[in-house]
């Protein structure tokens, strides 16, 4: 037999066998949607890749330019796809999150973390330095409305509720905080920078502001104000600007696997704690909205809201919370005397 | 077809590499544009039906004074619908929207593996970049421009747009026994003329089997002198090798 007909053949033999990718791809629509413990339906997944597998070369090399080829890549890229997907049920991804992914990444921000708070500070207390020196310089940082406020005696947080009930404000402060939080994370595509600058400005105008007000003699009563949702939303202001700086310096330093890699692992890891900042937003939101601007809330127990707030938020991401639950979950050894007394019980 | 589109190629542990064929940013646009107006379309009608049912008459103007109830059930779902679109559905179809399916495209991670809840979460968060200044003007200047047509998201996400595959595309499985003259692209078009010949007009259909059995060295006074049922009778002879 010569070289063509022996490829005409083996050509022939390959097409002969289209009944059987049909049926492995109904196989795999079929439990496509479906959850399964069928091992034996599995495995045959798993015979199915490696048929379509050896196919696929022979295809590649008899077929390259036909339909049959371009079948066989997609049932064979379908398959593979299907073998090699991740965690999809909601209750295991969310614990997986939780007791891991979550702690592990808070872990790997750390040094981030202490960098974005020290800059964060340091801007605060430049914002604060600049406005006790020069008192105009808060046109800079506050807007009209806010400074007339200020200096009637009055903060502008003063009867809120009176214009804007709860739920919206909550809902338009918990927006705006999550927006400017992804955007201080997101920023971190322009090698950090986009970061820093956000980071910065937050903190230089809240420095700014809380000098003005001393100024006035309202400190107080706007620390009275921030505490109980502030502690939670200026901690999670770092933790963006920290995932953010984390995307930037993959980009400046990608290192040996190359900054394409090393951007999408960065972003990746980092976007983990986002997802938890989005959620702690929501939390800090409801409270600004409900109890941040209600005169009718105690310092005291804005201060314990505040702090206890805080403390969640710090055994949550670190994973200390699942610890401690998982210790109290644990079932407790039986002491000899318990024993006796069961079983004469 | 394979020809032409770009392919990410993929390791796999059976040693033939999987190739995953790129989707561009035009079907990307086509495949936003669908989902933008899905996402409007609900958006507009929760408002519509929630501002109907609050006035109580077909207006749809919000209250002179913010109202917590026109806020929470009306306004901030709707804003809600138009904004969590992506994030939500894409989770809940893994990888798809309505758009992607009618593009015939989806989202995966870049082995070729279904995209993770988190990556397609990271996908998304970028979509704040992605869509600056306007109308998605970064993301697509960033994946017309980038390797295998990636934009800001896809990068950080570690995913890429490829296309789903079609079961549409295999012909009818070959009947023949022996290797006869025709090569493997000539018996696909017999196989596939034959697959389709009830729904192509009689002239096309006719026109195409007196040129494949011209090209397989046919008579062409019989051949032009056939029938419709004839040149069907001797296709399918040429594609068993008879």
């Amino acid at each position: 037999m010569d070289q063509t007909a022996r490829r005409h053949a083996l050509s022939t033999a390959l097409l002969q066998r289209a009944g059987l990718w049909r049926e492995a791809q109904s196989r795999l629509d079929r439990l496509a949607g479906t959850r399964t413990d069928d091992a034996t339906e599995a495995a045959r997944v798993a015979d199915d890749y490696r048929m379509l597998a050896h196919d696929l070369a022979r295809a590649r090399d008899l077929l390259p330019t036909t339909r049959t080829r371009d079948y066989l890549e997609g049932a064979y890229a379908r398959t593979h796809g299907a073998l090699h997907h991740g965690e999809w049920r909601v209750s295991s991804a969310l614990r997986q999150f939780v007791r891991v992914d979550l702690p592990a990444a808070i872990a790997w921000l750390g040094p981030y973390l202490w960098w974005t708070t020290l800059i964060f500070l340091l801007a605060a207390a430049a914002g604060y330095a600049l406005v006790r020196r020069y008192p105009d310089l808060i046109g800079l940082f506050a807007s009209p409305d806010l400074i007339a406020s200020v200096e009637r005696g009055k903060l502008w947080t003063d009867g809120l509720l009176n214009i804007v009930p709860s739920s919206v404000l909550s809902v338009q402060i918990l927006a705006n905080n999550v927006v400017v939080s992804l955007f201080a994370y997101c920023a971190g595509l322009f090698f950090g920078l986009g970061t820093l600058y956000i980071l910065g400005l937050n903190g230089l105008m809240l420095g700014a502001v809380f000098a003005f007000v001393g100024a006035h003699g309202l400190a107080p009563a706007l620390a009275g104000f921030i505490v109980a949702h502030g502690c939670v939303e200026l901690s999670v202001m770092c933790l963006s600007a920290a995932a953010g700086a984390a995307v930037g310096e993959a980009l400046i330093r990608p290192g040996r696997a190359g900054r394409m890699r090393s951007f999408s692992e960065a972003a990746e890891r980092s976007g983990r704690v986002l997802i938890a900042c989005a959620v702690l937003l929501v939390g800090a939101g409801l409270i600004e909205g409900f109890i941040s601007p209600n005169p009718r809330v105690p310092v005291g127990a804005r201060v314990a809201i505040g702090v206890g707030y805080w403390l969640a938020m710090v055994s949550i991401l670190s994973g200390r919370l699942f610890r401690i639950g998982d210790l109290l979950r644990q079932p407790q050894p039986r002491s000899v005397a318990n024993d006796v007394a069961a079983r004469s019980g | 077809m394979s020809e032409q589109l770009s392919r990410l190629v993929v390791d796999s542990n059976t040693g033939i590499d999987v190739s995953l064929p790129v989707a561009g940013p035009g079907v990307r646009s086509y495949a936003f544009i669908v989902d933008w107006h899905i996402r409007v379309v609900l958006a507009l009608g929760w408002y519509a039906a929630g501002a109907a049912f609050y006035n109580g008459t077909l207006s749809l103007s919000p209250p002179p004074k913010t109202d917590a109830l026109w806020f929470g059930a009306i306004a901030a779902p709707a804003l809600a619908i138009y904004f969590l679109y992506h994030p939500v559905v894409e989770l809940a179809l893994r990888g798809s929207t309505p758009g992607k399916r009618l593009a015939g495209v989806r989202v995966v991670s870049r082995t070729g593996a279904a995209a993770t809840v988190g990556a397609l979460l990271v996908r998304n968060v970028f979509r704040l970049i992605d869509a600056l200044p306007a109308f998605y003007g970064v993301g697509l200047v960033v994946s017309a421009f980038s390797r295998d047509s990636l934009r800001c998201g896809d990068m950080a996400a570690g995913t890429v747009l490829i296309y789903q595959a079609t079961q549409e595309l295999l012909p009818l499985e070959s009947s023949r026994k022996h290797p006869g003259m025709l090569d493997a692209q000539s018996t696909e078009l017999v196989l596939e003329l034959l697959q389709r010949w009830d729904t192509l007009a009689p002239l096309a259909r006719a026109g195409l089997a007196r040129q494949l059995l011209l090209r397989h060295g046919a008579d062409a006074g019989v051949v032009n002198q056939a029938g419709e049922q004839e040149l069907h009778s001797r296709l399918e002879r040429l594609s068993t090798g008879a």
